[in-house]
């Protein structure tokens, strides 16, 4: 009875929180998704599906979120798996901490002032002026979908190196010597091996890196220049300039699903190749 | 050159065609000599034990045959092949590891047919699944191909293993402590089976351990090593009768040493003198010259224990019985010579009456019993 008591006392501030900050507010924007924008803005209680019907007005929001994020989480795994698997497996052990802090190093700036260098470096006088000079003719960098994915591989990097690295880092190195004896060449040894034992971290990093892009907006808003929206462009804009709670509300229902959808699919898909009981990744 | 059947003694690899040689194999690490110029042959069908502390050597000797160490001089050679350099993937070896290493994203099945897929040109896949389970047949674990690795007891893990090096079909099976993790029992039942799959399939085995049981009770001829060189190699029967010194003495049996100096030598017989002043009479294979520290090595089951005095008698105190079953071990006690094992057979201890502890009694041994040995 006294552990029952001490255990819903120390959960108490955690479940308090969950249900203030996070519950409540959920069910206030489904409710509210169905309701109407009153005129002079805000919102107006009513029963419709009218936000949801007019969903395709933001479309290109949507479209610009569900490629870009996607693909930013490719091309961060893509540039991240032979990062960290070097760390894990060819760094030297005693350079190895210092290698993974230098990973880490970027974000102890804020992300604001990182991408404010971006600006910079893919503005007129960087990048552009560098590749003109070169006799390659004039091109555009900021403000395109090009910008965007940039800045947000950049950003969210070392959310991919760091569960890739930690799945390799625990492989246990005997395996590859097995594979060795039993006749695989190095090559088809990290195809039988190593990427699919490491497979768990790389769902993870990918699950980290997607959802934050799904969510992301000061990138877009930042190198994208109003030109290449994200929905979480959309909803800066939906709530606080047009003052249309209600479809900003039924916008941000429709994100939440496709996470949703999303973040169940990979449930299923680990369970189904890992089914290793020490070896489920995170989440 | 002659050939022998399986099954017969091995005791020179000269008198068959060797599948592996090594040829100065030396293999350094800093500072460290892992192995120091090692030259040996390994004979067909022949199984090979490495015996020896950890730290001696054998693992790397091992290695080297696997290909996962590269000597740094010297060479290895595979079936009459140079494969100093060559990698282990390209090597007609196969390995048992000592914590199995088997691949746990793999059910039993896929695991086992593992080397057998790697193959260029690829065999087909009903080829594959009839070896798998012959394999798995070979091994006892018919029906077992569907499980996943963690559904295996630590016994059938190690089964797997097996059948995933056996099924290749290797020149030479490498077993690296392959029975360490294995409970007494479960120990003794895959030693015969070792044995027995040895002699069926006529794979030459090379073990390495540093269980003596184990390497006396399953090996045709053992390499007994020390800081990266072979003191001494023979069959079991050898070592245990004829060691060449108090380490090989020690490591191969139980046995009762006595330090002291060699007095006189002649031909194959010496005495050795105690601090103590005692003299004991022994034979003497090795170099050793008169004035030489020395120690005489008396087996447990060479000593006789008796109440009554007798000629030639030392006096003793018995100090600890342990029944054993078909002997008993005594711990007795000598004034000067210190603290002897012996082990009396049931029908002796039946005939002479048993001790208990506290009890005086008196030991013999034959003269030509002690083995006297250099100390190294």
């Amino acid at each position: 009875m006294q552990r029952r008591l001490t255990t819903w006392l120390l959960l108490a501030p955690a479940g308090v929180w969950f249900a203030v900050m996070l519950v409540l507010p959920l069910c206030f924007v489904l409710v509210f998704s169905f309701g109407m924008r009153a005129p002079a803005g805000g919102y107006v209680p009513a029963f419709t599906f009218e936000q949801y019907a007019n969903l395709p007005a933001r479309g290109t929001a949507f479209l610009n979120t569900l490629t870009l994020a996607p693909l930013g989480t490719l091309l961060s795994l893509v540039i991240a798996y032979p990062l960290a698997y070097f760390l894990a497996m060819r760094a030297d052990p005693k350079w190895r901490t210092t290698l993974l802090i230098l990973v880490i190093v970027p974000f102890w700036t804020s992300i604001l002032i990182r991408s404010y260098a971006w600006i910079f470096i893919l503005g007129g006088q960087g990048l552009p002026a560098i590749i003109e000079w070169l006799g390659f003719g004039p091109v555009r960098l900021i403000n395109t979908p090009f910008a965007v994915l940039t800045g947000i591989v950049y950003g969210y990097l070392p959310l991919m190196v760091l569960p890739v690295y930690v799945s390799l880092e625990r492989l246990d190195k005997r395996l590859l010597e097995a594979s060795a004896d039993l006749g695989a060449p190095p090559l088809r040894s990290f195809l039988q091996v190593t990427l699919p034992l490491s497979l768990p971290g790389v769902a993870t990093g990918c699950m980290l890196v997607f959802i934050l892009l799904m969510g992301e907006f000061l990138i877009p808003a930042m190198l994208g220049g109003g030109k290449v929206f994200f929905i979480g462009n959309a909803l800066v804009d939906l709530f606080l300039q047009s003052r249309n709670w209600a479809f900003g509300a039924a916008v941000a229902v429709t994100l939440v699903v496709i996470m949703l959808v999303t973040v169940s699919l990979y449930m299923w898909l680990m369970r189904r190749m890992g089914g290793q009981r020490d070896d489920m990744a995170l989440m | 050159m002659q050939s022998l059947p399986h099954g017969t003694s091995a005791t020179d690899p000269d008198t068959k065609p060797l599948i592996a040689e090594f040829r100065a194999a030396t293999k350094r690490y800093g500072d460290i000599l892992a192995a120091d110029a090692l030259s040996f042959g390994i004979g067909k069908g022949e199984f090979l034990s490495f015996l020896g502390p950890s730290g001696c050597g054998k693992t790397t000797a091992l290695r080297m045959l696997a290909g996962f160490e590269t000597p740094t001089s010297g060479e290895v050679y595979l079936d009459g092949e140079r494969v100093t350099d060559v990698p282990a993937y390209k090597r007609p070896v196969n390995m048992v590891f000592q914590h199995y290493a088997l691949f746990p994203h793999l059910t039993v099945a896929d695991n086992i047919g593992y080397g057998l897929r790697q193959r260029r040109p690829r065999p087909d896949r009903a080829e594959v699944a009839r070896k798998v389970d012959r394999a798995l047949e070979m091994v006892r674990l018919t029906g077992f191909g569907p499980r996943r690795i963690w559904e295996m007891s630590g016994g059938q893990q190690q089964r797997v293993a097996l059948a995933r090096a056996i099924v290749n079909e290797p020149k030479v099976l490498l077993l690296d402590e392959p029975l360490a993790a294995l409970d007494r029992k479960l120990r003794r039942e895959m030693q015969i089976e070792l044995q027995t799959l040895q002699r069926q399939l006529g794979i030459t085995f090379v073990l390495v351990t540093h269980d003596q049981e184990e390497a006396l009770s399953m090996s045709d001829r053992i390499c007994i090593m020390q800081s990266g060189r072979i003191v001494q190699s023979g069959s079991p029967t050898a070592l245990y009768d004829q060691p060449v010194s108090r380490y090989v003495a020690d490591f191969v049996g139980k046995s009762n040493f006595i330090d002291g100096t060699l007095m006189t030598r002649s031909g194959n017989a010496g005495q050795v003198q105690t601090a103590t002043g005692h003299r004991f009479a022994g034979r003497l294979a090795g170099p050793l010259g008169p004035g030489a520290n020395a120690s005489l090595s008396i087996r447990p089951e060479q000593i006789g224990l008796a109440h009554a005095a007798r000629d030639g008698a030392e006096p003793v105190t018995v100090i600890n019985r342990i029944f054993l079953g078909e002997h008993t071990e005594y711990l007795v006690r000598h004034a000067a010579l210190g603290d002897l094992l012996v082990l009396v057979a049931r029908q002796a201890e039946a005939a002479e009456g048993g001790f208990a502890p506290g009890d005086a009694g008196h030991v013999t041994w034959a003269p030509e019993a002690g083995l006297i040995l250099g100390l190294d």
